[in-house]
């Protein structure tokens, strides 16, 4: 079933060698933790706590805005030092809640119990994950229980838990992979049983060799899960290209795995779950992943959701040297930022610093190899879009689908002319898409 | 330590390869070809590959001057297309004549259109039929001074097999059009008379060898070509499956320089596979048309030039379609 690999794709430089195989240390917070309201896709969460109250590792500290939003919850105990605007991984000043640690870590109550999930109803399971907080930890940052219930719950025939983990240098999914695989295996278990007539499969790409092997043997009784080896490629782990080469079908920008009777969640998200669930502990604690060439010792971290970013780059050494750039992601689609002082949120996997900008080269004309067409993993034509882009041509820009481009970023990393294609299609798409909804 | 850092809009990481790095790949791949063309036609034909870089190059910069636009830093784009041209020209053409043709390669067919990345056609085979149309007489001269060959005025005289050499056009595809055995090996080898870099197969499937491992061309192109040549020859030509007059036709008249290093040109060929391979097919049809119905010997240089306009088009009808989107219906 499905496919050996997709169309087009890219072959960077891996650089996991440089943490995969250390193992991940609980680091705890020295200072503040702030906590923005918006750690995820939808409305932002409202803050149900006051300046001066004492809260408790694991309490709600902040209620979902909406459908499609997410409740915050304490990492650390202490007191509520302020509710003021922060600055956020995307450049932006987030309402944020800012706690004192009492590094007592006193917990609430229940938090830990082990649960038995089989004899809960499915409505309970998807409000556990709820409770919990639960978003898309691979960095989208989707609330999980809004996924976990789709239109048609038994027109899902496939759950797919991505373990691609693609972007070069991350590693934390794999670090948990490799030191936490029973969270992700009964993570899955219970998202099986929210979905009576789907097989689970969990999909590693095969730079990874211990975790998948791993996985087959810790699944090799369980009659409703596979484990699929994925070639290495990037963007293997992006939605559109995993729900492909594991069940063969084909989404595009209108449509969502859901309507192609698919489930996808990251290992992490998965594995949080798992916790909300069984083990009632919501999400607190995050593996981040510091790494890149100038950092003095790039590992992972597992760290309290709150924790400055500070503490991490000071934990793991320092930087070698000043780093030309610092990224929070990956090096293909992270955001670059002008400070490192920002707090580690629920999406926040990494922080990638590099001594050279390769990016920062001038662009030169484009000689029409077209190895941006040859590459792209959506079959696109990127320097025939950025063409477009640049003469504000909108129809041509949607007409030559523009808007379908994900933002992978293959198209910029193989032009011989350093063109910014990613940059110029993202711009004008993510402008179309802002004008429309205005216009509604 | 001082907080100031790079911030742009991902992807951050590059591909090490550059526009130079390909241009520079394809001066390489032209040196078996250039080195033989020196060896067989003697340092004459140094002269002339060293004039038409030098006018193109020194076109191109003073344009840039005289337009106030900068000056592309050597990105070997100019070298490549004075050698492209040198190897397309015969060795006794004046040097004038030679720098005439670079000047028009670069300034009219690349900077008047838009510089780099905007000819219209490949520069180096516009100045080329662009100097036949002028000095038809020039260019067909193929009639060396240095010894390594006999010319054919020997063998008519002197009543040797001819082999190679005859007085106008591309010179053992004249003797394959008369239906006369060739010597394919010579010709592979390229100890012949010819333009200086079309005469051996040999050095220019190295260093088309060469282009492919360094993933700068691909084989859709030439290979649709020739083999498109092969079998227009084989339905058309009147010789049925004679392998010499077949193979002959593959390795005269500058096809394999033609289909490896012309049509492959970036700018001038078509961006998707499919285009590609219908690209090499036209190509493939029209040289055999020129070559075999029409009276010219000179089929490849034409070809590629009508080619190179009907590209755009080959190229509108053949976008890839999205992923997860069907094909779209033709529009009103």
């Amino acid at each position: 079933m499905g496919k050996s690999t997709f169309l087009g794709g890219i072959h960077p430089y891996e650089g996991k060698k440089l943490t995969m195989d250390k193992p991940t240390t609980v680091l705890l917070p020295k200072g503040d933790l702030v906590f923005p309201m918006s750690q995820h896709i939808g409305a932002p969460a409202k803050p149900i706590v006051a300046v001066g109250d004492h809260v408790l590792v694991g309490q709600k500290i902040g209620e979902a805005g909406g459908f499609i939003s997410s409740n915050i919850i304490s990492s650390v105990s202490g007191s509520v030092k302020a509710i003021e605007k922060r600055l956020v991984v995307s450049g932006k000043l987030e309402e944020s809640i800012v706690i004192e640690n009492d590094h007592e870590y006193k917990t609430v109550e229940g938090y830990g119990t082990k649960r038995d999930y089989t004899k809960m109803s499915k409505d309970e399971i998807r409000g556990a994950v709820k409770e919990a907080g639960i978003v898309g930890l691979g960095g989208a940052g989707f609330p999980t229980n809004v996924k976990l219930a789709p239109k048609d719950e038994n027109a899902i025939d496939f759950v797919v838990v991505n373990g691609a983990e693609c972007e070069p240098y991350l590693t934390s999914d794999y670090r948990m992979m490799m030191e936490e695989p029973e969270k992700i295996v009964g993570g899955l278990k219970i998202m099986l049983r929210l979905f009576d007539h789907a097989k689970g499969i969990i999909a590693i790409e095969d730079n990874k060799p211990e975790a998948i092997e791993k996985f087959k043997q810790l699944t090799s009784s369980e009659e409703r899960i596979e484990v699929q080896a994925l070639k290495t490629k990037y963007p293997q782990g992006g939605e559109r290209q995993l729900v492909y080469v594991t069940t063969g079908r084909k989404l595009n920008s209108k449509k969502l795995p859901a309507d192609v009777g698919c489930v996808v969640d990251n290992v992490a998200t998965v594995a949080a779950i798992y916790m909300a669930v069984a083990r009632c502990t919501p999400l607190t604690n995050r593996i981040v992943t510091i790494s890149g060439d100038a950092v003095s010792n790039p590992q992972n971290f597992n760290v309290p959701i709150g924790t400055d970013f500070g503490e991490i780059v000071e934990a793991a050494g320092g930087f070698k040297a000043q780093p030309e750039k610092i990224v929070f992601g990956g090096p293909m689609m992270g955001m670059a930022m002008y400070t490192y002082h920002i707090p580690v949120t629920k999406i926040t996997s990494s922080l990638v610093s590099f001594l050279q900008d390769e990016a920062a080269v001038e662009e030169s004309p484009c000689i029409r190899c077209g190895r941006c067409l040859e590459h792209c993993p959506l079959q696109l034509a990127p320097v025939q879009l950025a063409k477009a882009a640049a003469h504000n041509d909108e129809e041509g820009f949607v007409s030559m689908d523009g808007l379908e481009c994900c933002g992978c970023g293959c198209c910029s990393y193989v032009c011989p002319a350093k063109i910014g294609l990613t940059q110029k299609i993202m711009q004008t798409r993510n402008q179309i898409l802002a004008n429309r909804k205005k216009a509604k | 330590m001082n907080d100031l850092f790079h911030v742009s809009a991902a992807p951050h990481a590059r591909s090490p390869i550059t526009t130079r790095n390909i241009m520079q790949d394809v001066v390489i791949a032209l040196l078996p070809a250039s080195l033989f063309g020196i060896y067989n036609f003697g340092i004459r034909a140094l002269s002339v590959i060293l004039t038409t870089i030098l006018a193109c190059t020194v076109t191109e910069y003073v344009y840039c001057r005289l337009m106030k636009k900068q000056v592309n830093p050597a990105d070997y784009s100019d070298v490549v297309t004075g050698l492209l041209l040198a190897l397309n020209l015969p060795v006794s053409i004046p040097l004038w004549m030679a720098a005439l043709g670079g000047v028009f390669a670069i300034l009219i067919v690349k900077m008047l259109y838009g510089g780099l990345g905007q000819n219209f056609m490949n520069p180096a085979l516009a100045a080329r039929v662009f100097l036949l149309i002028s000095f038809p007489g020039q260019m067909t001269n193929f009639a060396v001074e240095k010894i390594s060959s006999p010319t054919a005025l020997d063998y008519i005289n002197n009543g040797a097999v001819a082999v190679v050499d005859s007085v106008s056009g591309v010179t053992p595809l004249a003797a394959v059009k008369a239906g006369e055995t060739v010597d394919l090996f010579r010709m592979f080898v390229g100890n012949h008379a010819g333009t200086i870099g079309e005469t051996s197969a040999l050095a220019l499937l190295l260093g088309a060898g060469y282009l492919l491992y360094r993933k700068v061309i691909s084989l859709r192109i030439p290979l649709t070509y020739i083999v498109s040549v092969v079998i227009f020859a084989l339905l058309f030509g009147g010789h049925g499956l004679d392998a010499n007059y077949l193979l002959g036709q593959v390795l005269g008249g500058g096809l394999i320089l033609g289909a490896f290093y012309m049509a492959t040109d970036y700018v001038t060929s078509p961006a998707s596979h499919k285009g590609q391979i219908i690209y090499g097919i036209f190509l493939g049809v029209l040289t055999g048309i020129f070559r075999i119905v029409g009276k010219s010997v000179e089929g490849v240089s034409y070809a590629i030039v009508i080619g190179n306009l009907v590209v755009p088009l080959i190229d509108k009808v053949t976008r890839p379609v999205s992923f997860g989107k069907e094909r779209a219906k033709v529009e009103k």
